[in-house]
């Protein structure tokens, strides 16, 4: 059976500053290496001053994946050589002396299966190594200590997948999950970044490292079972061994050194004292916890009695969840759930679209009344929708402008539909013998109208006149 | 001008416009002129000090207000970071940093109008107690310049004990205050673990050590104290005691007071001109009406190991920051692969610091951790609780700052296990974090010796008020340079 386990790191993005300085945890929008300090940049004499809020944060990624969280948790030394390292260690998190990490075991749901959560922990991400030169000779490599420093959650999980949709169906969840939970902006450029560990029946486990994207890392895992597989059928030993994550090629590849030989020499960070995390502290964190996912989804349901799919869509975003519960009523949350899922996610899908968009919960209520009260169709409520994202203008004001009203006189109506009646003397034909392909003829009638008919009296009017036949 | 002063009794002085700030830099300059190439305390002088001592005078004279130091001479031992100065911690790794922030003493004792007279020479990366593994030479002892003036902070004991400046900071890992301060004849002093903030002072083992004043007297060690003690949050290991003013109550005497006589630190091998100043210095508290009882540490045979065990794991871990790439030295890589290149970018380190980052990466190591470092933990832990069991019956402890009498230069460089095995008196204090001080007590053959008082965490007051009524009792000869 193939297993696979991940380690995720994800960053703490939305946390004001820096782990142990007061550097920006946002690096991204600095030139290269001025987001530093003598604490980030390890220089001589510096001591690191523990971030509470990241304490905090870590704590309630914990909490919401379930994990038992100790009532005190202590930092430890991971020493190594690497150029991005400004230290020569990083200040991270381990369990082997007793559980001193910010979480220990816990589990999340995902489809019908548990995946066990091994542990938490919460650490410091170093710089950032920058390439440059074509060949390897002249190679030279930069570093960035901008992001050296920035609040880093690793989510450890058991060896509880067996395939790469699977692995695809948890990253969903979890991302939806940090975000959320308001600590993380999954979308920012490297602020997921994962291991995996991958083994299949009868080979040794082989550790993938440096993927850089939740995106790569299902394809990485499904490189990396291909590759174990064609190995195993061809009788080759499948060896333990770390490879990496090539992006551009899309492979993995051994690596040189041994990194699983490496020793660490773990032990305790003196500068950070032991940390308390009192019974009161966690209650609190619970009160202030966000209503997870899946009871969002379930409230959408059983008091909206908006169909389960939608829910599902609906409650996982957490930018399109806030819009609908801040803009819902009793009577118009299934047509803003409808709004929202059909039309404005589509409109709006990426990051930057939703930072331009000037729509407001008032817009969306004013639209589903709008169409409740039958001011507006469907269609014509789309194009609203357009509008509006646009120039942030009112919905009467949108209505009015774009002469996007409902046609609902009688007369007018009529005779546009007198007209589809003539232009199309098949349809009528096939409407006549088989009522069910009507529905043809009012699009007809929708695209006469530009979307602005009211389709009731549309199809009552149609109907009409083609029993008067 | 009289140089050979308390820093109490300086600022009285300029309060009663008997001296200027001026004048006494400037004499305190003439002073390490004088007497500095033969004792090498100094490894780099405050070029500026003349006019900042200047600016002091002027507020002083036009009625500001003006920090309670008025200007004194401090030097600070090479390895605390002051903006704009290089710091050195006298390795040839770090010898062009030039530090580009404040330790936190040094901005504390900045707004008391202190004048940082100068940087001063240590054992490189405070590991050693002769000042002999420093890159740019020995210190030498003003009481007799063949022997050497005990380390790591041996620059400090030397500038304050040959009127060089008129107070020291140092640190003390293992002792590296109190050991030159007794083979100087000056009062050293180990605060409770966090009481002082380690920012800015570069790390060798940062969880047992401390930033410690070198002075002249206890009151100016209490005055010291008051100026850098207290809560910091760049150091997450500094502790809010409520001690108040160190000064005030210092003479309460020690009448009705238990000391409890540390057996261990009085074994064989104690110099037998160092055990009977010791006696000595029991009589003498006896005397004053404290009650001296015999205790035995059992773990105090196991502390030099333990303590060598836990500080070169740190060590190796702190040091492993100067890799070259942002300190050192520049040479062409061309030939080099990784291991090569780091050995020849460490040759730069002197042998102390070679030892013990080559024990520090094999002691805490897998497979061998069990064997060294958890032990040595224990070790530690079984101590501190030792101690505290002692603390529930005395209020003090007393021993020998060390077990001999300064020694020649060069009579123990080549020995290390000798050497060790010298701070046996000294580790107990870092490795339970209790404060502990040297105050100068006699001299044999003219070689100073002085004795040691441990108190329990958080009683830094207290114990001050023991060194003092027993400072009281000692008349000593001047040092003669």
């Amino acid at each position: 059976m193939t297993k696979i386990g991940l380690e995720i790191h994800c960053q703490l993005t939305n946390l004001k500053s820096k782990l142990f300085c007061s550097c920006k945890a946002n690096y991204r929008e600095f030139e290269i290496n001025e987001n530093i300090c003598p604490i980030c940049m390890g220089l001589p004499g510096s001591l690191p001053r523990l971030n509470q809020e990241a304490v905090k944060k870590a704590t309630l990624i914990a909490m919401a994946l379930n994990c038992t969280t100790p009532n005190k948790i202590a930092f430890f030394r991971k020493n190594y050589f690497y150029p991005d390292l400004p230290k020569n260690f990083q200040i991270t998190q381990l369990n082997i002396y007793g559980d001193t990490s910010i979480g220990g075991a816990g589990s999340i749901i995902v489809g019908d299966k548990k995946i066990n959560i091994t542990r938490i922990q919460l650490e410091e991400d170093p710089g950032r190594l920058i390439y440059e030169g074509s060949s390897s000779k002249n190679q030279i490599t930069l570093v960035d200590y901008n992001r050296a420093g920035t609040p880093l959650v690793e989510i450890v999980t058991e060896p509880d997948f067996e395939n790469p949709k699977h692995v695809r169906e948890f990253l969903n969840i979890l991302s939806d999950l940090l975000e959320n939970l308001g600590v993380s902006d999954p979308t920012l450029e490297g602020a997921m970044r994962a291991d995996a560990n991958v083994s299949i029946d009868g080979g040794k486990k082989v550790e993938v490292k440096n993927i850089g994207s939740f995106h790569d890392l299902e394809k990485a895992v499904h490189f990396e079972i291909t590759r174990q597989n064609s190995l195993h059928d061809r009788d080759i030993e499948i060896i333990q061994e770390t490879r990496h994550w090539d992006d551009k090629r899309k492979i993995t590849i051994s690596s040189r050194s041994k990194e699983e030989d490496l020793d660490y020499r773990y032990f305790l960070e003196g500068d950070i004292p032991w940390i308390t995390i009192d019974p009161e502290i966690r209650e609190k964190l619970k009160l202030e916890m966000p209503e997870s996912i899946s009871s969002k989804k379930e409230r959408y349901v059983s008091k909206y009695n908006i169909p389960p799919q939608v829910a599902d869509v609906l409650s996982s975003d957490k930018f399109y969840s806030e819009l609908f519960d801040k803009s819902h009523t009793e009577s118009n949350a299934k047509e803003i759930a409808n709004i929202i899922t059909t039309d404005l996610m589509g409109l709006v899908d990426t990051r930057e679209k939703r930072e331009e968009s000037k729509i407001t919960s008032t817009h969306l209520r004013d639209l589903a009344d709008s169409i409740q009260s039958e001011k507006i169709s469907r269609i014509s409520a789309k194009n609203a929708l357009h509008e509006i994202l646009k120039t942030g203008k009112s919905v009467v004001d949108v209505i009015t402008e774009l002469d996007l009203g409902t046609v609902s006189n009688e007369s007018e109506l009529s005779e546009i539909i007198k007209e589809v009646i003539t232009s199309e003397p098949e349809a009528v034909e096939q409407a006549k013998s088989n009522p069910q392909t009507i529905n043809y003829l009012v699009g007809k009638i929708m695209q006469k109208t530009k979307g602005k008919a009211d389709p009731k009296l549309s199809l009552d009017l149609l109907k009409q006149q083609l029993d008067d036949l | 001008m009289n140089l050979k002063i308390s820093a109490l009794e300086y600022v009285q002085q300029v309060q009663n416009g008997n001296i200027s700030a001026e004048d006494f830099i400037s004499k305190t300059l003439e002073q390490i002129n004088k007497v500095d190439e033969k004792l090498h305390a100094f490894l780099s002088i405050n070029d500026d000090a003349v006019n900042q001592a200047r600016a002091i005078d002027k507020k002083i004279k036009s009625g500001d207000k003006v920090g309670s130091c008025f200007g004194m001479p401090i030097s600070i031992k090479d390895n605390m970071c002051i903006k704009g100065s290089k710091t050195t911690c006298g390795s040839k790794m770090l010898e062009n940093f030039v530090a580009p922030y404040d330790a936190t003493v040094i901005s504390k004792l900045k707004q008391q109008d202190a004048i940082f007279i100068g940087k001063v020479n240590l054992d490189e990366f405070a590991m050693g107690l002769t000042t002999e593994f420093s890159a740019f030479g020995p210190s030498k002892n003003p009481w007799n310049p063949e022997y050497v003036p005990g380390g790591s902070s041996g620059g400090s004991a030397v500038s304050v004990s040959a009127f060089e400046c008129l107070m020291s900071l140092g640190s003390d890992t293992g002792g590296s205050v109190r050991n030159p301060a007794s083979f100087c004849s000056v009062v050293g002093y180990k605060p409770t673990y966090g009481l002082i903030s380690r920012y800015g002072l570069i790390s060798y083992a940062n969880s047992i050590e401390q930033i410690g004043p070198l002075t002249r007297t206890v009151k100016d060690t209490a005055f010291m104290l008051n100026m850098i003690s207290g809560l910091d949050p760049n150091d997450n290991t500094t502790i809010n005691v409520k001690n108040g003013d160190y000064l005030s109550d210092i003479d309460s005497g020690i009448e009705g007071k238990k000391i409890g006589i540390i057996k261990e630190m009085m074994a064989e091998g104690t110099d037998p001109a160092v055990l009977s100043a010791t006696n000595d210095a029991i009589a003498k508290l006896e005397s004053l009406g404290a009650i001296c009882e015999e205790i035995s540490i059992d773990m105090v045979k196991y502390s030099v190991a333990a303590y060598y065990t836990i500080t070169a794991t740190e060590a190796g871990s702190n040091l492993a920051r100067y890799d070259n790439i942002r300190y050192g030295y520049d040479f062409p890589v061309e030939g080099y692969e990784f291991n090569s290149y780091i050995s020849k970018a460490r040759k730069n380190f002197g042998p102390e610091v070679i030892r013990r980052m080559i024990i520090g990466g094999f002691v805490p190591s897998a497979g061998h951790a069990g064997k060294y470092f958890l032990k040595a933990m224990k070790v530690k832990s079984k101590l501190t609780k030792e101690i505290d069991e002692a603390f529930k019956k005395f209020d003090f402890l007393i021993a020998p700052t060390v077990p001999i009498l300064p020694f020649k230069l060069g009579e123990k460089i080549n020995d290390p296990v000798a050497l060790f095995l010298i701070d046996i008196n000294t580790v107990t204090a870092n490795l339970t974090g209790k404060p502990a001080i040297s105050i100068p007590f006699s001299i044999s053959n003219g070689l100073p010796i002085g004795i040691q008082l441990f108190a329990d965490s958080n009683n830094d007051k207290s114990l001050l008020q023991a060194a003092y009524a027993l400072e009281q009792t000692v008349k000593l000869p001047e040092v003669p340079i």
